[in-house]
């Protein structure tokens, strides 16, 4: 009973710190158009940003600032958006394609980095040497754990009433404007430009806080948790639970996240012996064809955007459908 | 550092041939297509299985062809995969990219192709294993080409960069010398007005993806001669042929052509400088510099 | 009867669904005339001889061509069909050379080709002296040439021109019309949205004037020209009329 509800603690966990990351990326995706084709990048960011500042001082690599988790984590969220205004100067005012190869290349350049600068990151053995925070407190059984998933819950919800918030605000209406018709938004003397940049940096810094909420619960990071198939996973999330949905995004976290939890625990259990090498083959194809499947047959995913743009730009009435 | 550039032109040459394919898609669907490193795979996979076909069927057929490490069963490979690597484009466009642009944004094409990619390598790497695998065991000693500075050249190397030019030049006649040229030209400029003027725009666009996947299997097949295959071709290759059309321009055939020899050039000689496993960090610096100085690339257009 | 090249009969067509532009447009063109539509700007001039063109799908009515249904007949099918269309904007490759330009729109002649090309070059001796540069490279008045050179390629029976002297000097626009004009003469009809509409008038047999979507008024260009009310928004008072 105690293993069940901890293995529920755990998986909650991990799926709420996904959560926040589809979070960030239906900020970036669904309420203003940007394609972010490096999320991991920016969760990277936010892992290796929380452990360096937290971390306690070690031989081999940096680190050892030894800052307050808080400030840590926040200084995290910050590495993420800085490699975000990076991206987004140089790509913003170009055609899409641009953002979505550059922010890809970023994310290549990300873990190749991590994995050769030792002196930085601790490369490929990955970065030790931090103490999560209230250890003292909490120890390191289920304690900590459930305390820890509570740390994570806040935070998601924070983030969602946040971006909730937002999304309701002028400056959502304005997102969504420039989403629909960037001509439009301009003739009305809005910059496009600069209001996509501001949102594709606060929707990184979002994925950011993930990023180190994920390194935190591990108390570890390395090029592993950093390669580009975890994008893949998170645009999966987003796709399925319905892009422009805050709810639908949570909602695609823990479904997807499950159904990859479940899909390896049942490759590992029934799946003869020689075939348990391509466990990870066989997940990245179901996966991969439930996104073009989703593209295909419901590109507005499960529970669908519920603003809807009118002929003069105005929202509309929520249009419920179905979920 | 001669070493590296000589190695460098080498690699060029099968990121230009990946390239060229990419820019014409890119152009014409008007979406960033990260499958297309995917096709060079499926060219380098589906010659390694004819080599084997044809070696078994007529065995002199696996002689190696003077110098070469290279056999006629894979010239004769080479040519059913671009065969087959130009229909496997034609039919993943049928099964989604097509479906997707009748319903979607641009951007949705972007996505499925990260879909397409992702599935088209973990089954590769199902059908033909994780491993790496070489058409030819023999070792081809390289030649020495000159002693100081060292450089060492590899008949199959020469043989590569003489084959990617000859299928460029041939491209080059096509494109500028027949009325289909002209009409795959007038598509990327301005598909209503091609329409107009009588092109067949469904028809044009498979014509592209056939080009781009023959294109690709090339480049797939000479990655695998020089280098090895694994289905990891094509994560490895995207970003380097994705910067090379950048550099060149996105529509800029003959910009992605010296856009490929750029990026090859570049990745290699920064080697001279760079620790050896940052190599897959320089395309994205390349991107960077080309957005920063000359976003449109050395021949492209800008275009909303 | 047979008179009528083209018939249109009750044409809604748009951009998006469920939001028509035209609204039940009707009208009448006579083999060998030049018919001119007029209208304010965002009338759906453009948009109807697009649809004509078969690059606005047809949601309801009919487009006849010399009898024949073309409503949902792909572009390059109505190409082939002798329906040609000059586009208001864009309406040459600028990547391309004249020469170039013209072979691609001369693509389907076949063995005629090379006799058109010359009879081509024959009629529009600047594109013959400029056949290797880039069309890019030509001045406003000669992209239209250009632009009419290819739609004459295929030996059109029907021409749509969409605003041919767009941006041209009064005198380079004037030569256009009268090329337009001289087409007729081989039998050829053609179809024109026109702004310089006291210039077109002169030259056109007969005009439909649209607003918002429908026809408001037709008649022979005679007639309009000397039309109190006509003249009093299209011609003089032009520049209140287009609010
Ligand atoms: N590609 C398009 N997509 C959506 N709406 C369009 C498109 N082109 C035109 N429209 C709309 O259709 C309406 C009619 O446009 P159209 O171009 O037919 O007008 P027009 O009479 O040719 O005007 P003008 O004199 O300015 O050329 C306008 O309201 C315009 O906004
Ligand atoms: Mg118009």
């Amino acid at each position: 009973m105690i293993g069940l509800l901890s293995y529920a603690v755990f998986f909650s966990t991990v799926a709420s710190i996904l959560a926040i990351a589809v979070l960030g990326l239906n900020l970036q995706w669904g309420f203003t158009g940007l394609f972010n084709g490096g999320v991991v990048a920016f969760f990277g960011a936010g892992a290796y940003g929380t452990l360096i500042l937290g971390g306690t001082p070690q031989a081999d690599h940096l680190g050892g600032f030894g800052l307050i988790y808080p400030l840590a984590l926040a200084g995290g969220a910050v590495a993420a958006g800085l490699l975000a205004w990076v991206v987004g100067v140089l790509t913003l005012r170009l055609r899409q394609d641009y953002l979505a190869i550059a922010t890809f290349g970023i994310a290549v350049t990300f873990e190749n980095v991590m994995r050769n600068a030792e002196a930085l990151s601790g490369g490929a053995k990955g970065f030790r040497g931090f103490e999560r925070p209230l250890r003292g407190l909490f120890g390191d059984g289920f304690a900590y754990n459930l305390f820890f998933f509570c740390l994570v819950l806040l935070l998601l919800v924070a983030v969602y009433l946040f971006l909730e918030r937002l999304v309701r605000s002028p400056f959502g209406r304005l997102l969504r404007a420039i989403r629909e018709d960037e001509d439009a938004a301009r003739s009305l003397g809005k910059a496009p430009a600069r209001v996509r940049l501001v949102s594709f940096i606060t929707g990184s810094a979002i994925i950011g806080i993930a990023g180190g909420l994920y390194a935190t619960f591990y108390a570890f990071v390395s090029p592993q948790d950093v390669l580009p198939t975890l994008t893949f996973q998170i645009w999966a999330m987003l796709i399925v639970g319905g892009a422009g949905n805050n709810r639908g995004a949570v909602f695609g976290a823990f479904l997807i996240w499950g159904a990859w939890t479940a899909s390896g625990w049942a490759l590992s259990r029934f799946a003869p012996v020689e075939a348990q090498l391509y466990t990870g083959s066989i997940q990245y194809i179901l996966i991969g064809s439930i996104i073009v499947a989703m593209l295909l047959w419901r590109p507005q995913g499960l529970l669908p955007e519920r603003l809807v743009l009118s002929q003069s730009g105005q929202p509309v009435k929520p249009r419920q459908q179905g979920a | 550092m001669i070493q590296n550039l000589a190695d460098g032109i080498l690699v060029g040459s099968v990121l230009s041939l990946g390239a060229i394919g990419l820019t014409l898609v890119m152009h014409m669907l008007r979406f960033a297509n990260f499958s297309h490193a995917e096709l060079l795979s499926i060219g380098a996979y589906a010659a390694l299985v004819f080599d084997g076909v044809f070696a078994a069927i007529l065995p002199p057929l696996a002689d190696r062809i003077g110098p070469l490490s290279m056999t006629w069963a894979l010239v004769l490979a080479l040519v059913v995969a671009v065969a087959v690597t130009g229909a496997s484009a034609l039919v993943i466009d049928r099964l989604v990219f097509r479906r997707v642009r009748a319903k979607g944004s641009e951007l949705s094409m972007v996505f499925a192709s990260f879909g397409v990619a992702m599935i088209v390598r973990n089954v590769t790497g199902l059908v033909f294993g994780l491993g790496t695998q070489l058409y030819s065991k023999d070792i081809v000693f390289a030649v020495v080409v000159s002693r100081d500075p060292m450089l060492l050249i590899k008949p199959d190397q020469v043989f590569v960069l003489v084959a990617t030019l000859l299928v460029m030049v041939a491209l080059h006649l096509v494109l500028s010398r027949t009325t289909l040229g002209f009409a795959l030209r007038a598509v990327a400029e301005n598909p209503v007005l091609a329409q107009v003027n009588g092109v067949n725009l469904a028809r044009m666009i498979a014509l592209v993806w056939v080009v781009g996947g023959g294109l690709a299997a090339i480049a797939g097949v000479f990655y695998g001669l020089t280098n090895q295959i694994s289905p990891m071709i094509g994560r490895d290759l995207v970003l380097p042929v994705f910067a090379a059309t950048i550099v060149g321009g996105i529509g800029s055939v003959y910009g992605a052509a010296l856009g490929g020899f750029i990026v090859g050039i570049a990745a290699n000689v920064a080697l001279a400088v760079l620790p050896s496993g940052y190599s897959p960090s320089v395309p994205f610096l390349i991107i960077l510099a080309v957005l920063l100085v000359r976003p449109n690339g050395l021949f492209g257009e800008a275009r909303a | 009867m047979d008179d009528i090249v083209l018939r249109a009969e009750g044409v809604v067509s748009g951009y998006v669904p469920d939001l028509p532009i035209l609204k039940g447009v009707d009208m009448a063109v006579r083999r060998a005339s030049v018919t001119v539509i007029i209208g304010p700007n965002g009338a759906g001039k453009s948009t109807l001889v697009k649809t004509i063109a078969g690059l606005v799908p047809l949601s309801a009515g009919h487009i006849a061509h010399d009898g024949v249904e073309i409503g949902g007949i792909r572009p390059d099918r109505l190409a082939a069909q002798g329906i040609a269309y000059v586009p208001q904007m864009d309406n040459i490759f600028r990547t391309l050379t004249i020469r170039q330009n013209l072979d691609l729109a001369l693509r389907h002649a076949g063995a005629d080709a090379a006799a058109r090309l010359e009879e081509l070059y024959t009629r529009f001796p600047p594109l013959a002296e400029k056949r290797n540069d880039r069309a890019g490279a030509l001045s406003g008045g000669q992209r239209q040439f250009l632009a009419v050179a290819m739609a004459l390629a295929t030996r059109p029976s029907l021409i749509l021109m969409d605003e041919p002297s767009a941006g041209l000097s009064p005198k380079a626009a004037q030569e256009v019309l009268e090329c337009a004009r001289g087409l007729t003469a081989q039998g050829v009809t053609i179809l024109l949205v026109e702004q310089n509409v006291k210039q077109a008038l002169r030259l056109a047999d007969h005009c439909y004037i649209l607003a918002e979507g429908r026809n408001q008024l037709d008649g022979s260009a005679a007639d309009l020209l000397s039309d109190p009310v006509v003249g009093e928004i299209y011609l003089g008072a032009r520049r209140k009329g287009a609010a």
